[in-house]
């Protein structure tokens, strides 16, 4: 009972200095706003993000500039670009949480097994991280979903999670080398508690602030690997509402001055992963962690 | 300081092991025929056949890594499934490319982030420090290819000040963009680190020793401060080549730059796998080399580091 209330006041006081930090709170309204608009997309967009309204407004709202009425213009299809944006913000944070999930299932047991024991296991260990850490990312990441016949979302999100374990593994084995020798590890050793449960359950909440932070600064890399994915034609698929897809459908037009299509979409992804930066630094600072970036 | 080399050296080298036998894996679970692939429906059964056994597609598994690696000793990656070049022409033919690309990009970004990094840090909450670090974090969350088109819709497209796409050596005028796109993300990131490096050194006592010696603001800023503050900087340009490789893939792509990022997508496009196994292999040394010569340089700019 009162281990608990001694970690609700760490949290409690990390809330504190998290909400002196003016960064970070833009950084959370920011994050909440994107969730926002992809949880209540159907509802807040003005038009179906795929449906060519040549049918029903006529030939030229096909690449219409912004106007009262589509105030992002039109694409070649005549679909409502800022319709396809907010309900691109789905596309990027399913992304976003699902590599995020597939890394830290990966990354989370890895780092502890290697910190907590140590010897050959984490030489081992780390040795993979290292040689992961030797590929550029999104090489990896395109090697990785050639393997995969046809890219879907799914291929996208597994394929960078199997990249990007390797920062929080590594997060998470430094905190276990630092938190290994504690005495409340030897009280549990000495209790005879099985090696599972001392990991899980006693040391691996202690090591949480970091695995969050750096999970969350790993959003906003996440989210810029997927537009380069479907940029380069190896991610979403047409008609997905994939910024990154936007950008590269658009970017024929940009010579003509029609520059809509290409350039809304890069805001809206400026603008989420600028949350999540904002955030993780927020969370960084406030949870008191020393990150090697 | 000679052994100090030769043993980052052997560290690299289960590293780079690693990296082959990974690309390796990854290149043969792929599915699909190579033999079909090179062919098409040309192809009959006895020539299939012929290839397959050419590309010693019919050994097993084993056999064909250890004849993988033993060409890869040999500086042989194999050819290219699309136009039967040798990778290895391919990457030596498309490397100069990339490499005046990434160099000046990072000669850019490191001038430019160190420049603003002092500043912003000397002038600490000045007018150009919030908008030089807004500026920052804006390059650090824009994705690169977009920065790119930006960058053309606004000085090729609308300004006409500069040649849209393409690749002329020699001609300086088709450097401009792509070098700026590719340098934007290592100059914000450089930036912020100077800053923040400057300000920690800024408060320690030698800075003080020299301000209260007399000595004039600019050379305590510049021999006492920035030599320091520096350190961690040139970590951090190591680290960034890695960044860059990835950032020339979209670079290149954009610029129709002939350079080994674009080499690695159309070979993606055309599912050219010895070519795909190639360009990643070689980047991945790329980058472990430049962490070498960053590891062993540090010991010269670092007089604290110890060899032993």
């Amino acid at each position: 009972m009162a281990k608990k209330s001694r970690s609700s006041g760490l949290w409690y006081e990390a809330w504190l200095r998290f909400k002196r930090n003016k960064l970070a709170l833009l950084g959370l309204f920011m994050a909440a706003s994107v969730i926002l608009i992809a949880i209540f997309a159907p509802l807040i967009a003005p038009y179906d993000p795929v449906e060519q309204l040549i049918w029903t407004e006529g030939r030229q709202v096909r690449l219409a500039s912004p106007s009262v009425k589509h105030w992002m213009g039109t694409d070649i299809y005549g679909r409502d670009i800022l319709s396809r944006i907010i309900f691109g913000a789905r596309i990027s944070l399913q992304i976003g949480i699902f590599a995020t999930i597939v890394s830290l299932l990966i990354g989370v047991p890895l780092g502890a097994i290697a910190g907590y024991t140590g010897g050959w296991v984490d030489d081992l260990i780390s040795w993979l991280i290292n040689v992961v850490f030797a590929f550029p990312f999104l090489l990896f990441v395109l090697a990785v979903i050639a393997v995969f016949q046809s890219p879907s979302l799914r291929v996208v999100y597994i394929a960078i999670g199997l990249v990007n374990w390797v920062g929080i593994a590594r997060v998470v084995r430094a905190q276990f080398i630092s938190l290994r020798d504690r005495e409340f590890v030897e009280a549990a050793k000495a209790l005879g508690l099985p090696r599972g449960k001392i990991i899980f359950k006693h040391i691996l909440p202690n090591a949480l602030a970091p695995v969050i932070v750096q999970a969350t600064l790993g959003m906003g890399s996440i989210i810029m690997t997927e537009a380069g994915l479907a940029f380069l034609g190896f991610g979403a698929q047409p008609p997905t509402p994939s910024w990154g897809l936007m950008i590269s459908e658009g970017q024929k037009y940009l010579s003509m001055g029609k520059w809509w299509w290409a350039i809304f979409p890069g805001l809206a992804i400026m603008y989420t992963v600028l949350a999540f930066n904002f955030l993780g630094d927020g969370l960084r600072d406030a949870l008191d962690v020393r990150l090697k970036r | 300081m000679f052994s100090y080399i030769v043993r980052k050296m052997l560290y690299a080298v289960p590293v780079i092991w690693g990296v082959v036998t990974i690309v390796f894996i990854l290149m043969t679970i792929v599915p699909g025929d190579p033999a079909r692939l090179m062919m098409g429906q040309r192809g009959d059964p006895e020539t299939l056949a012929r290839i397959r056994a050419d590309l010693g597609l019919d050994l097993p598994i084993h056999k064909q890594y250890t004849r993988f690696l033993k060409d890869l000793v040999r500086g042989d990656l194999g050819v290219s499934y699309r136009n039967n070049e040798k990778v290895v022409d391919a990457l030596m033919t498309r490397f100069g490319a990339t490499l005046k690309l990434a160099f000046w990009a990072m000669v850019l970004a490191a001038l430019l982030g160190i420049l603003a990094g002092v500043v912003s840090a000397v002038k600490q909450y000045s007018i150009f420090d919030y908008s030089a670090m807004f500026i920052a974090i804006s390059g650090i969350s824009a994705p690169v290819f977009w920065v790119g088109l930006l960058l053309l819709l606004i000085f090729a497209y609308t300004l006409h000040l500069v040649p849209g796409v393409g690749y002329v050596p020699g001609d300086w005028r088709y450097f401009i963009l792509p070098v700026i796109t590719l340098g934007v993300r290592p100059a914000a990131l450089i930036a912020r680190l100077t800053r923040s490096c400057m300000l920690e050194v800024l408060t320690q006592d030698y800075i003080r020793t020299a301000r209260a010696k007399g000595l004039r603001e600019r050379i305590v800023i510049m021999r006492h401060a920035l030599k320091n503050a520096l350190i961690p900087v040139v970590t951090i340009i190591g680290t960034q080549v890695a960044e860059l490789l990835s950032g020339a893939v979209l670079t290149e792509t954009i610029f129709a730059w002939p350079g080994v990022g674009r080499l690695a997508v159309e070979a993606l496009i055309a599912r050219d796998f010895p070519m795909i196994r190639g360009t990643v292999i070689f980047m991945a040394v790329i980058f472990l080399v430049a962490n070498l010569i960053v590891d062993i340089s540090y010991g010269f700019i670092d007089p604290r580091i110890r060899y032993d």
